[in-house]
């Protein structure tokens, strides 16, 4: 039965639900809720769980590592520059190949200072050798984090559920959240096979000379691109409990002979629905749900752009001096098609800038544009900027 | 053994070690490393129901070259920083799984007093059931002898050479000890490959501690210190006998016990033996007066400490010193 809930509540409570034994965390806005709710739940004895309240996100993540490679499930939840902070860890974490999971409240970094939302943190650490699953809702965000224990656990891959700042975390949705036994089922009790045992001592973070190190790092990018597999098999075996499906690695929305689509990733999906579903403008358009941006499905997007003259790519975050980070990618796996489609690429609510269901024909009418759009930020005001600058 | 006995395996040969060794033979430390026998007698006194988080620095690098490793113990690197946090995860973890194995934390100089302390401040805090060694080669050694806030004052290193307009390391050396024993934790104490008796009862000591402990262990290094391979030991035990190194005890951060000095040294005599020291002993007046700045230091210690033995000990002697305090395995 769906029950309102505030997003942070119920993504600590679906956190709860798959009995972490370690959570450590730093407080740092609008990831604060979530770990705040955790504290509430071991605090009032329904989650037996130990909770490490670090002194930086750099240790949280630290703790996180210690416990899990100590045979614990183990928790963290950070934003933003927290997220910077702990940047050398999400390597570490992720080239030791230990499981473990954490939330990204996605907020954008400094400076200037801005405590809200846009993908600049959790675009910055794309490279860090983790699974990044995005949500679009609350209701994903409940289901990817049960999702995100097991695709860690059976991957030996750190995962990143990327959940947007405010716009998700403070938001309060009916939301439906899983039973315990539903979720000890899917779940089952931690297990790593390379778990710290005096009995069986490993030493762990060695040293690698030149005459190994390629062929592990290969061995990391297989198991990210191998998690692939598991990310589609987990979101069907939750289905079967939950009834939910969260789309695997994309998901498509719009008409089949569309040739025209939006791609996108986060909570923008939810606006751009609804302002399709009411627009007057019934050009037909699908809309492309990116939910796993590592591993970054080649395939599937092969397969669901194939056909497409105009692919626009709406992202919340800019590699400056280069431009759209998902737009980059996209074009690339594209280029593979022997018509591949157009790809306009845009960054759009940087900063939190509120993106409005009206953006929607204005993205239709750019997608006529005689040109493709290389890279620009779509809701720019160029008259608050000095004539240099524009 | 006799000529006609087939070799006993290494497995057989580990069988009839007298003591657990968490840290074989085989490793690449350099000749005369300090770290590495202090390394080894600490895990010896460990015991085997325990697991390591070590540090970035030598101890890591010369152990683990794999697919080779020294370690007999379960053991983690992760990064430079953030050992006393992970050690910090992996007790949260123990104690969440109800499991009563130690973990022991490892780090130099430089992961200690420099770029770890924030999280070894986080983990004292916390009180997490962590015993941290530190073993103190008094600079970064790793990447080729750069000073570290533990190089002595007026040590030359790479980054604090000395020449016409420099006396070496500027700062003092960071009074570490204070800073641990402002967190007040269970116990804290200060000891050196010199005298291993001590150090294993102080490990062990750690060991029995239900929260955070900490040891500082002086660990020479020949490289660094530009001293003989074969004097380790008699450096180290110069550091404890001029003063320079008071060996300490504290609980709760109030001092409990130190290693008394009957036969105080001037301090010329540890640094005369260390090419670190080299530009000390130069027709200079402002080596002379760091020369006296480096005395008044030791005095210092031996004020506040208390390390001045007050009363004659009819078996006081330097033969009878070093067995009481473990020249000799006999304590």
């Amino acid at each position: 039965m769906a029950q309102p809930l505030e997003g942070s509540q119920a993504m600590a409570r679906a956190v709860a639900l798959c009995r972490p034994q370690v959570v450590a965390a730093y407080p740092i806005t609008p990831q604060t809720h979530i770990v705040e709710n955790l504290a509430k739940l071991i605090a009032d004895g329904a989650l037996a769980c130990e909770l490490v309240s670090v002194e930086s996100e750099f240790s949280a993540a630290s703790v996180a590592l210690g416990a899990a490679v100590a045979g614990s499930r183990a928790y963290t939840a950070t934003s933003s520059q927290g997220l910077l902070l702990m940047t050398e860890v999400l390597f570490n974490i992720a080239g030791l190949r230990v499981p473990l999971v954490l939330t990204c409240a996605n907020r954008a970094v400094g400076a200037p200072v801005s405590v809200w939302n846009d993908h600049q943190d959790s675009m910055a650490v794309r490279d860090a050798g983790w699974v990044q699953l995005y949500c679009a809702d609350n209701q994903e965000a409940v289901d990817t984090t049960i999702h995100a224990f097991r695709i860690a656990e059976r991957c030996e891959l750190p995962v990143m559920v990327c959940v947007d700042g405010f716009t998700l975390t403070h938001t309060l949705e009916p939301l439906e959240l899983p039973t315990q036994e539903q979720v000890d089922a899917f779940l089952g009790p931690y297990a790593f096979s390379r778990a710290l045992d005096p009995a069986n001592p490993l030493s762990m973070g060695t040293l690698l000379s030149p005459e190994f190190f390629p062929e592990i790092r290969h061995a990391h990018h297989r198991a990210l691109l191998n998690a692939q597999d598991e990310i589609i098999a987990t979101d069907r075996a939750w289905q079967n409990i939950s009834g939910r499906s969260t789309g695997g690695l994309l998901s498509v929305e719009g008409p089949q002979e569309a040739r025209l689509a939006i791609l996108t990733i986060g909570s923008i999906l939810g606006t751009l629905a609804e302002a399709q579903a009411e627009s007057h403008d019934r050009t037909p358009a699908k809309l492309i749900k990116l939910r796993a941006f590592r591993p970054f499905p080649v395939d599937a997007l092969k397969q669901e752009c194939a056909g497409l003259d105009d692919l626009i790519v709406l992202e919340r975050a800019v590699s400056p001096g280069g431009g759209g980070i998902i737009a980059a990618e996209v074009r690339a796996a594209l280029s593979e098609l022997s018509r591949p489609p157009r790809v306009h690429s845009y960054a759009i609510g940087l900063g939190g800038r509120d993106v409005p269901m009206t953006v929607y024909p204005q993205l239709l009418a750019a997608a006529q544009a005689a040109t493709p759009s290389r890279f620009a930020v779509f809701d720019l005001q160029p008259a608050k900027l000095a004539e240099t600058d524009r | 053994m006799t000529p006609d006995q087939p070799p006993l395996s290494t497995a057989e040969l580990r069988r009839h070690q007298p003591v657990f060794r968490g840290l074989e033979a085989g490793h690449r430390a350099c000749q005369g490393c300090g770290q590495a026998l202090a390394a080894r007698l600490v895990t010896e006194a460990i015991g085997p129901d325990a697991m390591i988080a070590n540090a970035t620095g030598c101890l890591e690098v010369f152990t683990t070259a794999w697919p080779q490793s020294a370690w007999r113990l379960p053991w983690i690197h992760s990064v430079f920083a953030n050992v006393a946090a992970v050690a910090s995860g992996m007790e949260a973890a123990l104690k969440a799984q109800k499991r009563r194995t130690k973990v022991v934390a490892f780090g130099g100089d430089g992961g200690t007093f420099d770029i770890g302390l924030q999280a070894l401040s986080g983990m004292l805090e916390r009180n997490h059931n962590v015993l941290y060694v530190c073993f103190d080669n008094e600079a970064y050694m790793n990447t080729g002898v750069q000073r570290s806030s533990s190089t002595p004052h007026a040590a030359a290193t790479t980054t604090s050479p000395a020449g016409r307009e420099r006396e070496g390391k500027r700062h003092l050396k960071k009074d570490l000890v204070t800073i641990i024993a402002a967190h007040r934790i269970p116990y804290s104490a200060t000891a050196t490959v010199a005298y291993p008796t001590d150090l294993r009862k102080k490990v062990r000591r750690g060991m029995q501690i239900e929260g955070a402990a900490f040891i500082v262990v002086h660990s020479p290094c020949p490289l660094g210190w530009g001293h003989e391979n074969a004097l380790g030991i008699e450096v180290a035990r110069l550091a404890v006998q001029t003063g320079l190194w008071p060996m300490i005890e504290l609980e709760r951060g109030e001092l409990v016990g130190a290693m008394e000095l009957r036969n105080i040294r001037p301090v010329t005599d540890y640094l005369r033996l260390q090419d670190r020291f080299k530009h000390l002993f130069a027709d200079d007046p402002r080596a002379r007066e760091e020369l006296e700045h480096l005395q008044e230091l030791a005095n210092h210690n031996i004020e506040v400490y208390r390390l001045r033995a007050e009363a004659p000990d009819r078996f006081d002697s330097e033969g009878m010193d070093t067995v009481i305090r473990g020249g000799l395995r006999t304590a």
